[in-house]
Protein backbone atom coordinates (compact mmCIF):
# COMPACT_ATOMS: atom_id res chain seq x y z
CA UNK A 1 0.00 0.00 0.00
CA UNK A 2 1.27 3.11 -1.06
CA UNK A 3 0.31 6.36 1.65
CA UNK A 4 1.03 9.87 0.72
CA UNK A 5 0.69 12.51 3.06
CA UNK A 6 0.28 15.93 1.63
CA UNK A 7 -1.02 19.34 2.27
CA UNK A 8 -1.47 22.27 0.77
CA UNK A 9 0.20 24.61 2.66
CA UNK A 10 3.85 23.95 3.63
CA UNK A 11 5.01 23.58 7.72
CA UNK A 12 1.21 22.01 8.90
CA UNK A 13 3.29 19.01 9.72
CA UNK A 14 3.49 16.90 6.39
CA UNK A 15 6.79 15.43 7.57
CA UNK A 16 6.00 14.71 11.38
CA UNK A 17 3.60 12.90 10.25
CA UNK A 18 4.92 10.72 7.44
CA UNK A 19 8.27 9.71 9.96
CA UNK A 20 5.97 9.46 13.34
CA UNK A 21 4.19 7.13 10.79
CA UNK A 22 6.59 4.95 9.90
CA UNK A 23 8.04 4.33 13.21
CA UNK A 24 5.09 3.82 14.60
CA UNK A 25 4.88 0.66 11.95
CA UNK A 26 8.14 -0.65 12.89
CA UNK A 27 9.26 -1.56 9.35
CA UNK A 28 8.44 1.31 6.28
CA UNK A 29 9.86 2.40 3.26
CA UNK A 30 9.42 6.42 3.29
CA UNK A 31 10.45 8.11 -0.08
CA UNK A 32 11.42 11.99 0.50
CA UNK A 33 9.54 13.51 -2.61
CA UNK A 34 9.72 17.23 -1.04
CA UNK A 35 12.97 17.31 -3.25
CA UNK A 36 13.17 20.99 -2.93
CA UNK A 37 13.45 20.55 0.50
CA UNK A 38 13.63 17.48 1.88
CA UNK A 39 13.37 17.38 5.70
CA UNK A 40 13.04 13.69 6.61
CA UNK A 41 16.28 12.84 7.28
CA UNK A 42 16.63 15.37 9.90
CA UNK A 43 14.62 13.40 12.27
CA UNK A 44 16.63 9.99 11.71
CA UNK A 45 20.14 11.33 10.74
CA UNK A 46 20.98 8.11 8.35
CA UNK A 47 24.12 7.83 6.71
CA UNK A 48 22.61 8.59 2.95
CA UNK A 49 24.43 7.31 0.02
CA UNK A 50 24.02 8.54 -3.47
CA UNK A 51 22.36 5.61 -5.74
CA UNK A 52 21.59 7.75 -8.92
CA UNK A 53 21.22 10.74 -10.65
CA UNK A 54 18.03 12.45 -12.05
CA UNK A 55 18.33 13.58 -15.48
CA UNK A 56 16.10 15.13 -18.00
CA UNK A 57 17.07 14.52 -21.75
CA UNK A 58 18.36 17.51 -23.52
CA UNK A 59 19.25 17.92 -27.45
CA UNK A 60 22.61 17.66 -28.80
CA UNK A 61 22.63 19.15 -32.18
CA UNK A 62 25.34 17.50 -34.89
CA UNK A 63 26.12 20.38 -35.94
CA UNK A 64 27.58 18.58 -38.83
CA UNK A 65 24.19 17.52 -40.18
CA UNK A 66 22.12 20.76 -38.81
CA UNK A 67 21.17 22.53 -42.06
CA UNK A 68 19.74 25.27 -39.63
CA UNK A 69 16.09 24.57 -41.17
CA UNK A 70 14.83 25.80 -37.37
CA UNK A 71 12.11 22.82 -37.53
CA UNK A 72 13.15 22.16 -34.26
CA UNK A 73 13.63 25.34 -32.70
CA UNK A 74 9.54 25.91 -33.96
CA UNK A 75 7.91 23.04 -32.87
CA UNK A 76 9.86 23.11 -29.75
CA UNK A 77 7.00 24.65 -26.99
CA UNK A 78 9.21 25.66 -24.00
CA UNK A 79 11.48 27.69 -26.15
CA UNK A 80 14.60 26.50 -25.50
CA UNK A 81 15.71 26.33 -28.96
CA UNK A 82 16.37 29.35 -30.99
CA UNK A 83 17.63 29.87 -34.01
CA UNK A 84 20.61 32.24 -34.66
CA UNK A 85 22.02 33.31 -37.90
CA UNK A 86 24.38 30.26 -37.79
CA UNK A 87 23.88 28.72 -34.81
CA UNK A 88 20.56 26.70 -32.95
CA UNK A 89 21.00 27.57 -29.45
CA UNK A 90 20.08 25.87 -26.73
CA UNK A 91 18.27 27.13 -23.07
CA UNK A 92 18.89 23.56 -21.27
CA UNK A 93 16.80 24.79 -18.11
CA UNK A 94 13.89 25.54 -20.44
CA UNK A 95 13.74 22.15 -21.41
CA UNK A 96 11.07 19.64 -20.30
CA UNK A 97 12.77 16.57 -21.93
CA UNK A 98 9.75 15.62 -24.67
CA UNK A 99 12.00 14.82 -27.62
CA UNK A 100 9.81 16.81 -30.11
CA UNK A 101 12.66 18.62 -31.31
CA UNK A 102 14.09 14.89 -32.04
CA UNK A 103 11.01 14.02 -33.77
CA UNK A 104 10.57 16.95 -36.11
CA UNK A 105 14.65 17.15 -36.85
CA UNK A 106 13.97 15.71 -40.94
CA UNK A 107 18.59 15.54 -41.12
CA UNK A 108 18.77 13.04 -38.39
CA UNK A 109 21.01 15.82 -36.69
CA UNK A 110 19.62 15.70 -32.52
CA UNK A 111 20.14 13.06 -30.30
CA UNK A 112 19.28 13.41 -26.64
CA UNK A 113 21.73 13.39 -24.24
CA UNK A 114 20.88 13.41 -20.14
CA UNK A 115 21.35 16.86 -18.21
CA UNK A 116 21.63 15.85 -14.30
CA UNK A 117 19.05 18.42 -12.49
CA UNK A 118 19.28 16.22 -9.10
CA UNK A 119 19.83 12.98 -7.54
CA UNK A 120 18.50 10.28 -5.25
CA UNK A 121 19.79 8.92 -1.84
CA UNK A 122 19.39 5.90 0.21
CA UNK A 123 19.54 4.97 3.63
CA UNK A 124 18.24 2.76 6.59
CA UNK A 125 18.18 2.33 10.07
CA UNK A 126 16.32 0.22 12.65
CA UNK A 127 13.57 -1.22 9.83
CA UNK A 128 12.92 2.09 8.42
CA UNK A 129 14.35 2.98 5.05
CA UNK A 130 14.58 5.96 3.36
CA UNK A 131 14.69 7.23 -0.39
CA UNK A 132 15.35 10.85 -0.57
CA UNK A 133 15.41 13.13 -4.14
CA UNK A 134 17.34 16.31 -3.39
CA UNK A 135 16.95 19.21 -6.41
CA UNK A 136 20.05 20.75 -7.60
CA UNK A 137 20.37 24.39 -6.56
CA UNK A 138 18.88 26.55 -9.27
CA UNK A 139 16.97 23.73 -10.83
CA UNK A 140 13.07 24.92 -11.59
CA UNK A 141 11.35 21.75 -12.42
CA UNK A 142 11.03 18.93 -9.70
CA UNK A 143 8.77 17.12 -10.74
CA UNK A 144 11.48 14.69 -13.16
CA UNK A 145 13.16 14.32 -9.63
CA UNK A 146 9.90 13.22 -7.74
CA UNK A 147 9.29 10.85 -10.72
CA UNK A 148 12.65 9.40 -10.16
CA UNK A 149 12.20 8.74 -6.25
CA UNK A 150 8.56 7.20 -6.96
CA UNK A 151 10.27 4.04 -8.40
CA UNK A 152 11.49 3.21 -5.14
CA UNK A 153 8.08 2.44 -4.28
CA UNK A 154 7.87 -0.54 -4.95
CA UNK A 155 4.21 -1.52 -4.44
CA UNK A 156 4.95 -0.24 -0.56
CA UNK A 157 5.64 3.00 1.12
CA UNK A 158 4.90 6.21 2.90
CA UNK A 159 5.39 9.53 0.66
CA UNK A 160 6.20 12.75 2.22
CA UNK A 161 4.91 15.07 -0.80
CA UNK A 162 5.51 18.29 -0.98
CA UNK A 163 4.01 21.35 -0.12
CA UNK A 164 1.31 23.11 -2.60
CA UNK A 165 -1.41 22.36 -4.96
CA UNK A 166 0.75 22.56 -8.13
CA UNK A 167 2.28 19.74 -10.34
CA UNK A 168 4.79 18.89 -7.85
CA UNK A 169 2.40 17.29 -5.34
CA UNK A 170 0.32 15.99 -8.07
CA UNK A 171 3.47 13.97 -8.97
CA UNK A 172 3.89 12.72 -5.88
CA UNK A 173 0.51 11.63 -4.67
CA UNK A 174 -0.47 9.74 -8.04
CA UNK A 175 -0.76 6.46 -7.60
CA UNK A 176 -0.98 6.62 -4.01
CA UNK A 177 -3.62 3.81 -2.70
CA UNK A 178 -4.41 6.81 0.35
CA UNK A 179 -3.47 10.19 0.67
CA UNK A 180 -3.61 11.91 4.13
CA UNK A 181 -4.27 15.22 3.87
CA UNK A 182 -2.54 17.41 6.74
CA UNK A 183 -3.64 21.07 7.61
CA UNK A 184 -4.17 22.98 10.79
CA UNK A 185 -7.38 24.99 12.24
CA UNK A 186 -6.78 28.28 10.51
CA UNK A 187 -8.15 30.02 7.62
CA UNK A 188 -4.63 29.88 5.94
CA UNK A 189 -4.97 26.40 6.75
CA UNK A 190 -8.77 25.81 5.16
CA UNK A 191 -8.25 27.47 2.07
CA UNK A 192 -5.04 25.60 1.09
CA UNK A 193 -6.80 22.15 2.45
CA UNK A 194 -9.64 23.16 0.25
CA UNK A 195 -7.46 23.02 -3.15
CA UNK A 196 -5.71 20.04 -2.02
CA UNK A 197 -9.41 17.86 -1.21
CA UNK A 198 -10.13 19.41 -5.15
CA UNK A 199 -7.35 17.64 -6.30
CA UNK A 200 -7.31 14.23 -4.75
CA UNK A 201 -10.78 13.80 -5.45
CA UNK A 202 -10.53 14.24 -8.86
CA UNK A 203 -7.60 12.08 -8.88
CA UNK A 204 -10.24 9.64 -7.29
CA UNK A 205 -7.78 8.68 -4.30
CA UNK A 206 -9.49 7.87 -1.15
CA UNK A 207 -8.15 10.22 1.90
CA UNK A 208 -8.36 11.65 5.20
CA UNK A 209 -7.42 14.55 6.89
CA UNK A 210 -5.45 14.91 10.15
CA UNK A 211 -5.64 17.78 11.63
CA UNK A 212 -2.45 18.90 13.38
CA UNK A 213 -2.14 21.96 16.13
CA UNK A 214 -5.44 21.54 16.95
CA UNK A 215 -6.87 24.43 19.50
CA UNK A 216 -4.78 26.87 18.07
CA UNK A 217 -7.18 28.63 15.57
CA UNK A 218 -10.75 28.15 14.75
CA UNK A 219 -13.46 25.41 13.91
CA UNK A 220 -13.39 26.11 10.10
CA UNK A 221 -11.61 23.23 9.43
CA UNK A 222 -13.71 20.93 10.99
CA UNK A 223 -17.07 23.21 9.74
CA UNK A 224 -16.05 22.32 6.23
CA UNK A 225 -14.58 18.56 6.90
CA UNK A 226 -18.00 17.50 8.35
CA UNK A 227 -19.89 19.58 5.82
CA UNK A 228 -17.87 17.53 3.34
CA UNK A 229 -18.07 14.28 4.92
CA UNK A 230 -14.35 14.09 4.69
CA UNK A 231 -13.33 12.18 7.65
CA UNK A 232 -10.93 13.58 10.41
CA UNK A 233 -8.34 11.13 10.90
CA UNK A 234 -6.68 12.24 13.96
CA UNK A 235 -5.90 15.60 15.71
CA UNK A 236 -2.57 16.10 17.10
CA UNK A 237 -3.31 19.06 19.51
CA UNK A 238 -1.31 22.61 19.28
CA UNK A 239 1.91 20.79 22.37
CA UNK A 240 4.85 22.89 23.46
CA UNK A 241 6.76 19.31 24.35
CA UNK A 242 5.40 18.04 20.85
CA UNK A 243 6.92 20.95 19.15
CA UNK A 244 10.21 21.17 21.21
CA UNK A 245 11.00 17.86 19.87
CA UNK A 246 10.27 18.65 16.01
CA UNK A 247 12.32 21.79 16.59
CA UNK A 248 14.65 18.81 17.78
CA UNK A 249 14.35 16.53 14.92
CA UNK A 250 13.23 14.27 17.46
CA UNK A 251 10.24 12.52 16.31
CA UNK A 252 7.94 12.87 19.59
CA UNK A 253 6.24 8.70 19.28
CA UNK A 254 9.76 8.23 20.39
CA UNK A 255 9.10 9.90 23.44
CA UNK A 256 5.61 9.65 23.86
CA UNK A 257 3.75 6.48 23.92
CA UNK A 258 0.36 6.91 23.91
CA UNK A 259 1.22 8.31 20.43
CA UNK A 260 2.82 5.03 19.09
CA UNK A 261 -0.59 3.39 19.84
CA UNK A 262 -2.05 5.89 18.16
CA UNK A 263 -0.28 6.01 14.64
CA UNK A 264 -0.85 2.13 14.69
CA UNK A 265 -4.42 2.69 14.54
CA UNK A 266 -4.30 5.33 11.87
CA UNK A 267 -2.29 2.64 9.94
CA UNK A 268 -4.89 -0.22 10.81
CA UNK A 269 -7.72 2.73 9.69
CA UNK A 270 -6.31 3.43 6.70
CA UNK A 271 -5.35 0.23 5.56
CA UNK A 272 -9.08 -0.83 6.29
CA UNK A 273 -10.32 1.99 4.09
CA UNK A 274 -7.99 1.86 1.22
CA UNK A 275 -9.30 -1.96 0.88
CA UNK A 276 -13.01 -1.35 1.21
CA UNK A 277 -11.90 1.18 -1.58
CA UNK A 278 -10.45 -0.86 -3.71
CA UNK A 279 -13.04 -4.01 -3.44
CA UNK A 280 -15.48 -1.39 -4.66
CA UNK B 1 11.49 50.01 -9.34
CA UNK B 2 13.07 48.19 -5.69
CA UNK B 3 11.40 44.53 -5.29
CA UNK B 4 11.58 42.91 -1.91
CA UNK B 5 10.62 39.16 -1.73
CA UNK B 6 9.68 37.04 1.33
CA UNK B 7 11.17 33.76 1.17
CA UNK B 8 11.57 31.10 3.26
CA UNK B 9 12.44 27.38 1.83
CA UNK B 10 9.98 26.02 4.19
CA UNK B 11 6.65 26.57 4.76
CA UNK B 12 4.42 27.40 7.38
CA UNK B 13 7.51 29.89 9.45
CA UNK B 14 5.30 33.23 8.80
CA UNK B 15 5.85 34.64 5.40
CA UNK B 16 2.55 35.67 4.75
CA UNK B 17 2.39 36.69 8.09
CA UNK B 18 5.52 39.10 8.16
CA UNK B 19 4.37 40.59 4.45
CA UNK B 20 1.35 41.10 5.68
CA UNK B 21 2.90 43.35 8.70
CA UNK B 22 4.39 45.33 6.44
CA UNK B 23 1.55 46.68 4.34
CA UNK B 24 1.25 49.21 7.55
CA UNK B 25 4.70 50.61 7.29
CA UNK B 26 5.46 50.17 3.54
CA UNK B 27 4.47 52.87 0.64
CA UNK B 28 4.10 49.42 -1.59
CA UNK B 29 2.23 47.56 -4.24
CA UNK B 30 1.88 43.89 -2.67
CA UNK B 31 2.33 40.82 -4.69
CA UNK B 32 0.78 37.48 -3.93
CA UNK B 33 3.25 34.78 -5.79
CA UNK B 34 2.54 32.04 -3.62
CA UNK B 35 0.14 31.45 -6.40
CA UNK B 36 -1.67 27.62 -5.51
CA UNK B 37 -1.52 28.20 -1.86
CA UNK B 38 -2.61 32.48 -1.85
CA UNK B 39 -3.22 33.27 1.60
CA UNK B 40 -2.41 36.84 1.80
CA UNK B 41 -5.81 38.00 0.51
CA UNK B 42 -7.49 36.66 3.21
CA UNK B 43 -5.96 38.95 5.37
CA UNK B 44 -6.14 41.68 3.02
CA UNK B 45 -9.47 40.80 2.13
CA UNK B 46 -9.03 42.43 -1.74
CA UNK B 47 -11.92 44.25 -3.16
CA UNK B 48 -11.17 42.85 -7.47
CA UNK B 49 -10.65 45.73 -9.52
CA UNK B 50 -9.38 43.91 -12.77
CA UNK B 51 -9.72 40.12 -13.37
CA UNK B 52 -7.91 38.59 -16.22
CA UNK B 53 -7.98 34.56 -17.30
CA UNK B 54 -4.12 33.40 -17.18
CA UNK B 55 -3.32 30.86 -20.36
CA UNK B 56 -0.39 28.25 -19.16
CA UNK B 57 0.93 25.91 -21.68
CA UNK B 58 -1.50 24.44 -24.04
CA UNK B 59 -3.31 20.87 -23.44
CA UNK B 60 -3.50 17.93 -25.87
CA UNK B 61 -7.46 17.16 -26.62
CA UNK B 62 -8.24 13.94 -28.56
CA UNK B 63 -10.92 13.79 -31.40
CA UNK B 64 -12.42 10.62 -30.30
CA UNK B 65 -14.33 10.28 -33.65
CA UNK B 66 -10.98 10.06 -35.38
CA UNK B 67 -8.90 8.05 -32.63
CA UNK B 68 -8.14 4.24 -34.39
CA UNK B 69 -6.20 3.51 -30.48
CA UNK B 70 -2.99 2.66 -32.37
CA UNK B 71 -1.12 3.84 -29.06
CA UNK B 72 1.72 6.17 -31.04
CA UNK B 73 0.95 8.98 -28.90
CA UNK B 74 0.72 6.97 -25.44
CA UNK B 75 4.15 5.79 -26.21
CA UNK B 76 5.47 8.94 -26.96
CA UNK B 77 4.54 10.96 -23.65
CA UNK B 78 7.39 10.90 -21.94
CA UNK B 79 4.82 12.66 -18.65
CA UNK B 80 2.09 9.54 -18.50
CA UNK B 81 -0.31 12.47 -19.27
CA UNK B 82 -2.25 9.82 -21.55
CA UNK B 83 -3.98 6.84 -20.35
CA UNK B 84 -4.22 3.39 -21.53
CA UNK B 85 -7.34 4.15 -23.19
CA UNK B 86 -6.44 6.94 -24.82
CA UNK B 87 -7.72 10.25 -22.62
CA UNK B 88 -5.23 13.09 -21.69
CA UNK B 89 -4.43 13.50 -17.54
CA UNK B 90 -4.84 17.07 -17.99
CA UNK B 91 -3.09 17.80 -14.58
CA UNK B 92 -0.02 15.43 -15.89
CA UNK B 93 0.05 17.36 -19.86
CA UNK B 94 2.95 19.43 -20.23
CA UNK B 95 2.02 20.46 -23.33
CA UNK B 96 4.33 19.61 -25.13
CA UNK B 97 2.86 18.75 -28.56
CA UNK B 98 4.53 15.03 -28.47
CA UNK B 99 1.15 13.36 -29.07
CA UNK B 100 -0.23 15.56 -32.05
CA UNK B 101 2.82 15.23 -33.92
CA UNK B 102 2.89 11.43 -33.76
CA UNK B 103 -0.70 11.01 -34.05
CA UNK B 104 -1.36 9.61 -37.65
CA UNK B 105 -4.90 10.03 -38.05
CA UNK B 106 -4.81 13.66 -36.66
CA UNK B 107 -7.33 12.93 -33.90
CA UNK B 108 -4.73 14.78 -31.07
CA UNK B 109 -4.56 18.66 -31.49
CA UNK B 110 -3.41 21.27 -28.93
CA UNK B 111 -5.20 23.56 -27.35
CA UNK B 112 -4.93 26.81 -25.09
CA UNK B 113 -6.45 25.99 -21.67
CA UNK B 114 -7.14 28.78 -18.70
CA UNK B 115 -4.69 27.33 -16.34
CA UNK B 116 -5.59 30.07 -13.62
CA UNK B 117 -6.40 34.11 -12.80
CA UNK B 118 -4.71 37.04 -11.94
CA UNK B 119 -6.23 39.71 -9.85
CA UNK B 120 -5.65 43.64 -9.83
CA UNK B 121 -7.22 44.92 -6.12
CA UNK B 122 -7.44 47.32 -4.22
CA UNK B 123 -7.55 46.62 -0.39
CA UNK B 124 -7.30 48.98 2.75
CA UNK B 125 -3.43 48.30 3.19
CA UNK B 126 -3.63 50.08 -0.90
CA UNK B 127 -2.79 47.85 -4.02
CA UNK B 128 -2.64 44.22 -4.38
CA UNK B 129 -2.08 41.64 -7.24
CA UNK B 130 -2.71 38.01 -6.68
CA UNK B 131 -3.75 35.06 -8.41
CA UNK B 132 -4.85 31.62 -8.23
CA UNK B 133 -3.83 28.73 -9.90
CA UNK B 134 -6.48 26.08 -11.06
CA UNK B 135 -5.68 23.13 -8.70
CA UNK B 136 -3.17 20.94 -9.76
CA UNK B 137 -1.83 23.15 -12.80
CA UNK B 138 1.88 23.14 -13.69
CA UNK B 139 2.78 26.79 -14.71
CA UNK B 140 2.85 28.63 -11.39
CA UNK B 141 5.93 29.53 -12.65
CA UNK B 142 4.76 31.33 -15.28
CA UNK B 143 1.75 33.01 -13.26
CA UNK B 144 4.11 34.39 -10.69
CA UNK B 145 5.77 36.07 -13.84
CA UNK B 146 2.30 37.72 -14.61
CA UNK B 147 1.63 38.56 -11.30
CA UNK B 148 5.07 40.45 -10.78
CA UNK B 149 4.75 42.23 -14.38
CA UNK B 150 0.75 43.40 -13.37
CA UNK B 151 2.50 44.57 -10.56
CA UNK B 152 5.04 46.75 -11.74
CA UNK B 153 2.56 48.03 -14.39
CA UNK B 154 -0.05 48.85 -11.19
CA UNK B 155 3.38 50.66 -9.14
CA UNK B 156 3.99 52.64 -12.17
CA UNK B 157 0.50 53.66 -12.98
CA UNK B 158 0.05 54.57 -9.53
CA UNK B 159 3.18 56.64 -8.60
CA UNK B 160 4.91 53.52 -6.22
CA UNK B 161 8.61 52.79 -6.24
CA UNK B 162 8.29 49.40 -4.00
CA UNK B 163 6.88 46.14 -4.68
CA UNK B 164 6.63 42.96 -1.69
CA UNK B 165 6.26 40.27 -3.02
CA UNK B 166 5.32 37.34 -0.87
CA UNK B 167 6.42 33.71 -2.31
CA UNK B 168 5.95 30.50 -1.98
CA UNK B 169 7.55 27.66 -0.02
CA UNK B 170 10.27 25.84 -1.97
CA UNK B 171 13.28 26.47 -3.95
CA UNK B 172 12.30 25.21 -7.26
CA UNK B 173 10.29 27.28 -9.81
CA UNK B 174 7.86 29.49 -8.61
CA UNK B 175 10.62 30.27 -6.01
CA UNK B 176 12.94 31.09 -8.86
CA UNK B 177 10.46 33.48 -10.44
CA UNK B 178 9.61 34.81 -7.31
CA UNK B 179 13.12 35.79 -6.04
CA UNK B 180 15.28 36.92 -9.49
CA UNK B 181 16.22 40.20 -10.03
CA UNK B 182 14.58 41.74 -7.26
CA UNK B 183 16.81 43.97 -5.03
CA UNK B 184 16.48 42.01 -1.31
CA UNK B 185 15.26 38.71 -0.02
CA UNK B 186 14.02 38.61 3.56
CA UNK B 187 14.82 34.35 4.62
CA UNK B 188 12.06 34.07 7.33
CA UNK B 189 13.67 31.30 9.46
CA UNK B 190 12.24 29.56 12.68
CA UNK B 191 14.64 27.67 15.02
CA UNK B 192 13.99 23.93 14.24
CA UNK B 193 16.57 21.39 12.38
CA UNK B 194 14.28 21.36 9.72
CA UNK B 195 13.56 25.59 8.68
CA UNK B 196 17.62 25.82 9.41
CA UNK B 197 18.23 22.94 7.00
CA UNK B 198 15.80 24.63 4.48
CA UNK B 199 16.97 28.07 5.26
CA UNK B 200 20.61 27.48 3.70
CA UNK B 201 18.75 25.91 0.50
CA UNK B 202 17.09 28.88 -0.32
CA UNK B 203 20.15 31.30 0.40
CA UNK B 204 22.31 28.80 -1.71
CA UNK B 205 19.88 29.61 -4.65
CA UNK B 206 19.99 33.29 -3.83
CA UNK B 207 23.50 33.23 -4.06
CA UNK B 208 23.15 31.26 -7.11
CA UNK B 209 20.54 33.97 -8.77
CA UNK B 210 22.94 36.61 -6.98
CA UNK B 211 19.94 38.38 -5.36
CA UNK B 212 21.00 39.62 -1.47
CA UNK B 213 19.15 38.65 1.63
CA UNK B 214 19.25 39.31 5.28
CA UNK B 215 17.30 36.94 7.79
CA UNK B 216 14.43 37.42 9.90
CA UNK B 217 13.80 34.21 12.98
CA UNK B 218 10.14 34.10 13.26
CA UNK B 219 9.07 32.03 17.44
CA UNK B 220 13.11 32.63 18.00
CA UNK B 221 12.17 31.92 21.85
CA UNK B 222 10.56 28.33 20.96
CA UNK B 223 14.11 26.60 21.12
CA UNK B 224 16.69 29.24 21.94
CA UNK B 225 19.95 27.23 21.28
CA UNK B 226 18.20 26.49 17.73
CA UNK B 227 17.85 30.35 17.23
CA UNK B 228 21.48 31.14 18.31
CA UNK B 229 22.94 28.74 15.61
CA UNK B 230 20.97 30.56 13.12
CA UNK B 231 22.25 34.17 14.77
CA UNK B 232 25.94 32.12 14.48
CA UNK B 233 25.41 30.83 11.26
CA UNK B 234 24.94 34.85 10.28
CA UNK B 235 27.52 36.24 11.78
CA UNK B 236 30.18 33.79 10.21
CA UNK B 237 28.62 34.41 6.97
CA UNK B 238 28.14 38.06 7.11
CA UNK B 239 24.63 38.32 6.75
CA UNK B 240 22.09 40.44 8.27
CA UNK B 241 19.94 39.61 10.65
CA UNK B 242 16.64 42.18 10.58
CA UNK B 243 14.63 40.76 13.31
CA UNK B 244 13.50 37.94 16.09
CA UNK B 245 9.92 37.72 15.99
CA UNK B 246 8.84 35.90 19.64
CA UNK B 247 5.93 33.01 19.62
CA UNK B 248 2.92 34.84 20.22
CA UNK B 249 -0.56 33.54 19.72
CA UNK B 250 -1.54 36.49 18.60
CA UNK B 251 -0.30 35.86 15.46
CA UNK B 252 -2.43 32.65 14.55
CA UNK B 253 -5.33 35.17 15.95
CA UNK B 254 -5.21 37.95 14.03
CA UNK B 255 -5.26 35.26 10.98
CA UNK B 256 -8.58 33.29 12.67
CA UNK B 257 -9.82 37.50 12.60
CA UNK B 258 -8.53 38.72 9.39
CA UNK B 259 -6.36 40.94 10.57
CA UNK B 260 -2.44 41.54 10.26
CA UNK B 261 -0.31 41.34 13.15
CA UNK B 262 0.54 45.35 13.48
CA UNK B 263 -3.47 45.94 13.55
CA UNK B 264 -4.14 43.12 16.35
CA UNK B 265 -1.04 43.49 18.66
CA UNK B 266 0.55 47.12 19.27
CA UNK B 267 3.76 45.35 21.33
CA UNK B 268 4.24 42.77 17.95
CA UNK B 269 3.46 46.19 15.81
CA UNK B 270 6.28 47.65 17.76
CA UNK B 271 8.32 44.65 16.93
CA UNK B 272 7.49 44.13 13.19
CA UNK B 273 8.07 48.12 13.00
CA UNK B 274 11.29 47.96 14.22
CA UNK B 275 11.96 44.70 11.17
CA UNK B 276 10.64 46.92 8.82
CA UNK B 277 12.95 50.03 8.63
CA UNK B 278 16.25 47.40 9.07
CA UNK B 279 14.75 45.87 5.57
CA UNK B 280 14.31 49.54 4.49
CA UNK B 281 17.63 50.76 5.38
CA UNK B 282 18.88 47.73 4.47
CA UNK B 283 17.48 48.49 0.33
CA UNK B 284 17.94 51.69 0.53
CA UNK B 285 21.75 50.59 0.85
CA UNK B 286 21.75 48.60 -2.00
Amino acid sequence: MIISVASGKGGVGKTSVAVNLAIAIGRARILDCDVEEPNVNIFFGMDLKKVKDANVLIPSIDKQKCTLCGECAKACRYNALAMLPNDVMLFPELCHGCGLCKMVCEFNAIEETPRKIGEIYYGSKDGIELYQGLLNIGEAMATPVIKEVKKFANGNAIIDAPPGNACPMIEAIDGSDFVILVTEPTPFGLHDLKIAVDIVRKFKIPFGVIINKDGIGDESVDEFCKKEGIKVLMRIPHDEEIARYYSKGIPFVTKMDEWKERFIKLYEEIKDEANSNSKR
Amino acid sequence: MRQIAIASGKGGVGKTSIAASFASFAKAVFADCDVDASNLPIIFKPEIIKKEDFYGMDVASVDESKCIKCMECYNACRFDAITEEIEIIEEKCEGCGVCEYVCPVDAIEMVPRKSGEVYVSKSRFGWIVHAELKAGEETSGKLVSVVRQKAMEVAKENGYDLIIIDSSAGIGCPVIASITGVNLVVIVVEPTMAAIHDMKRIMNVANHFKVPYVVCINKYDLNEEKAKEIEEFCKENGIEIVGKIPYNKAFTKAIVNGKSIVEYDEGLAEIMKKIWENVERKIEES
